[in-house]
C-alpha cells in the first residue's frame, strides 16, 4: 500500500493551515477517488450503506461503456469502414477529444466552485462528463462541447447549489444549449458523420427523420436494434443500451419503475397514433430509433431530477415516454422529442411529488376520521 | 443630499429591475438588439418622469378612491404621446418594438412609482425619482441587449464587431430564455457586491 502511505504523507500540506491548504477540496476529491473514505456520516443519514455517491457513479459509467464502445465502432462504420477493429479505432480517435474536452471543462468549473465555496468535490460530473459527448453528433466542433458543458455546469447545476440540487439533467441541458444555440451543427443531414480530411463528406438523414417524412427507413429493424444507423454517438444501439440497463437494474442504481413506465408511455402513445393513422410505421419503432432508449435508461432515471415518490415515478416515466412520442409525431420542427420531453418533465417532477404526497396525507387523514 | 440619493438609489442599490424584479416581460422582449432596447428604456424614462410629475402636482386634488383611474389616464396619455412620436420620427424602431411601446402602460415600474412615491412627495422630487427609476430600467435593458446582440448577432448597434473574426452566432441568445438567464447573472453579480441584499 505504497500509495496509501504517500497520500497520508502529503495530507498535512493540503489540510487547513498547510502550505497548499487552499487546495484541500481538490486533494480530498482525489483521495476519496483512490480510497474509500474511512469517515462515516455522523448524523442525519437515514440509510446506512457501504455505497457512496462515488460507487454509484462508477456503476453508471460502467453501464455506459457498452453503448460508448458500440458508438465508437459505429462512427467508423458510418464512414464506410467495414472491418470491426479499424472502424472502432477510427471512432475511438474521433471520440476521445470530445470526452477529454467535456471532462476537463466540467471538472475545472466544478473544482473551482468547490474550492470557492469550501465544499467537497462532488462526483456527479463523472457521469455527466461522459454523457455529454455521447448525446452529441460526432462532427460537432470541440468548442461547442466545451461551451455547452460550461453552460450546463454553471447555469444548470452550480447556481442551484451543485450536485444533487439541480432541477435539470446537466447532460441534456448541455445538449439543449448546443441544439438551440448552434442548430445547424446539431441537426440536419451532414452532422451525423465524422469530419475527415481524406474522404468526401457523407450526408444522410437519420432513421427518425426518414420515418417522420416517408413512414419507412432504409435500414431493417434488426439493424436499428443493433445500432448500425446514423445518430448521436451513444444513442444508436438499443442492444448496447439494454446491456447498460441490465447493469443498472441488477445493481439497483436506476429505478425500474421509471425505466419501465417510460417504455410503456412511449408504446401506448405510439400505438394510439398508429391506430388513428397519424404514423405509418409500427409503434415499437419509436423505441428503437433516435434517443428514446438512451434517454429512458440513462437520462430519465437520473435520481436527482426525476420524481422521488414511487407513485410519482410511474407518472413521471409515463409522461416522459408519452411526451417524447407526441413531440416526434405532432411537431414537424422536431423529429426527436426525447430531450425536450425529459427536460420538461424534470421541471414538473417536484410538482408530481407534491401532489402524490398531498394525496397520501389526505387519504390518511380520512382513515383517521373513519376510525374515530 | 436627499435629492442626489433619490437619484442614485434606483440606479444601483434599489434598481427596479434587478432588485424589485419589475418590468421583466419587456426586458425579455425588446433586448434582442441594442437600438430598440435603448429607445424602449428612454421611452419608459419619459413616461415615469412625467407621470410622476403630473400625479405629484395633482396629488392633493385627486380623491383617493378614484386615483387609479386618474393615474391610468395620465400614463396612457403619455404612452400615446411616446408611441406617436416614435412612429413619426423613428418608424423602423417603432416597428421592432411593436406592441411593447403600448404595453408601457402595464409596466409595473410606472404605476409603482406613482403609487409609492409621487402621491406622497413634491413635484420636483417626484420628477427626479421618475427619471432615476426609468434610467435604472434603461440601464439594465441596455446591458442585457449588449450581451444579446454581441453574442447573438456579433454586432453592436448593427455594426459588425466580432462577426468579422469568424465568430459563430449563438442563436440561443436571440431567444427570450437567454435574456432571463442574463438578468439572473446580473442579479448574481449585483448581490455578491451588495451583500446586504442577499437573502438568508
Amino acid at each position: 500500500m505504497g500509495l496509501r502511505k504517500f497520500v497520508d504523507k502529503i495530507k498535512p500540506t493540503f489540510s487547513e493551515g498547510g502550505k497548499l491548504g487552499f487546495l484541500h477540496s481538490t486533494f480530498e476529491g482525489f483521495e476519496t477517488f483512490l480510497f474509500v473514505p474511512n469517515t462515516t456520516t455522523q448524523r442525519g443519514a437515514h440509510i446506512r450503506d457501504c455505497n457512496d455517491i462515488k460507487r454509484v457513479m462508477i456503476v453508471v459509467v460502467l453501464a455506459l461503456v457498452p453503448a460508448l464502445l458500440f458508438g465508437m465502432y459505429n462512427i467508423g462504420y458510418q464512414k464506410g469502414i467495414q472491418e470491426i477493429l479499424p472502424a472502432f479505432w477510427f471512432g475511438f480517435l474521433k471520440m476521445l477529444p470530445m470526452i477529454i474536452v467535456s471532462y476537463v471543462t466540467g471538472l475545472a468549473i466544478e473544482f473551482a466552485f468547490a474550492q470557492k465555496r469550501k465544499h467537497e468535490i462532488n462526483e456527479g460530473f463523472l457521469v455527466s462528463g461522459l454523457l455529454i459527448p455521447m448525446v452529441m453528433p460526432i462532427s460537432v466542433p470541440l468548442w461547442i462541447v466545451a461551451l455547452s458543458t460550461a453552460f450546463a455546469v454553471i447555469i444548470g447545476k452550480e447556481v442551484f447549489g451543485g450536485t444533487g440540487m439541480n432541477v435539470f439533467n446537466p447532460a441534456l441541458l448541455a445538449r439543449a444549449f448546443a441544439f438551440f444555440a448552434y442548430t445547424p451543427k446539431m441537426s440536419g443531414e451532414t452532422v451525423w458523420y465524422a469530419t475527415d480530411a481524406n474522404t468526401d463528406a457523407i450526408t444522410g438523414a437519420t432513421a427518425l427523420e426518414q420515418l417522420a417524412t416517408n413512414g419507412e427507413m432504409q435500414w431493417s429493424v434488426m439493424e436499428a436494434f443493433i445500432g448500425r444507423i446514423p445518430g448521436s454517438v451513444g444513442e444508436t444501439s438499443t442492444a448496447a443500451i439494454l446491456i447498460g440497463a441490465a447493469i443498472l437494474l441488477f445493481t439497483g442504481v436506476a429505478s425500474w419503475r421509471i425505466m419501465l413506465s417510460v417504455f410503456v408511455g412511449g408504446l401506448a402513445f405510439g400505438y394510439l397514433f398508429d391506430a388513428v393513422g397519424m404514423t405509418e410505421f409500427p409503434a415499437y419503432m419509436h423505441l428503437l430509433v433516435g434517443g428514446f432508449a438512451f434517454g429512458a435508461v440513462f437520462m430519465a432515471t437520473d435520481p436527482v431530477t426525476s420524481a422521488q415518490t414511487n407513485c410519482g415515478k410511474w407518472i413521471y416515466g409515463f409522461m416522459v415516454g408519452a411526451l417524447a412520442v407526441i413531440i416526434r409525431v405532432i411537431n414537424p420542427a422536431y423529429p426527436e422529442g426525447m430531450m425536450l420531453s425529459i427536460l420538461f418533465m424534470n421541471a414538473l417532477a417536484p410538482l408530481i411529488d407534491y401532489f402524490v404526497v398531498e394525496r397520501n396525507i389526505a387519504r390518511r387523514k380520512k382513515l383517521i376520521k373513519n376510525v374515530k | 443630499m436627499k435629492l442626489s440619493k433619490n437619484f442614485t438609489n434606483p440606479l444601483a442599490a434599489n434598481n427596479p429591475v434587478i432588485v424589485q424584479i419589475l418590468g421583466i416581460c419587456s426586458a425579455l422582449a425588446v433586448t434582442v438588439k441594442l437600438e430598440p432596447a435603448l429607445v424602449m428604456g428612454l421611452s419608459v424614462t419619459f413616461v415615469t418622469a412625467f407621470s410622476n410629475l403630473v400625479m405629484s402636482l395633482l396629488r392633493n386634488g385627486v380623491p383617493s378612491r378614484i386615483r387609479i383611474i386618474v393615474q391610468l389616464v395620465v400614463i396612457a396619455t403619455l404612452v400615446i404621446v411616446v408611441d406617436q412620436f416614435l412612429r413619426a420620427y423613428m418608424y423602423d424602431v417603432s416597428k421592432q418594438l411593436s406592441v411593447y411601446v403600448g404595453l408601457i402602460i402595464t409596466n409595473c415600474i410606472v404605476m409603482g412609482r406613482v403609487e409609492a412615491f409621487a402621491l406622497a412627495n413634491k413635484p420636483w422630487d417626484s420628477f427626479v425619482d421618475g427619471v432615476a427609476n426609468g434610467l435604472g430600467y434603461a440601464f439594465i435593458l441596455v446591458l442585457v441587449a449588449f450581451f444579446r446582440e454581441l453574442f447573438g448577432s456579433g454586432t453592436l448597434f448593427g455594426i459588425d464587431v466580432i462577426a468579422r473574426f469568424g465568430y459563430e452566432n449563438n442563436s440561443l441568445m436571440l431567444f427570450p430564455p437567454m435574456a432571463l438567464i442574463i438578468i439572473g447573472c446580473i442579479i448574481w453579480v449585483h448581490r455578491s457586491i451588495n451583500k446586504d441584499l442577499q437573502e438568508k
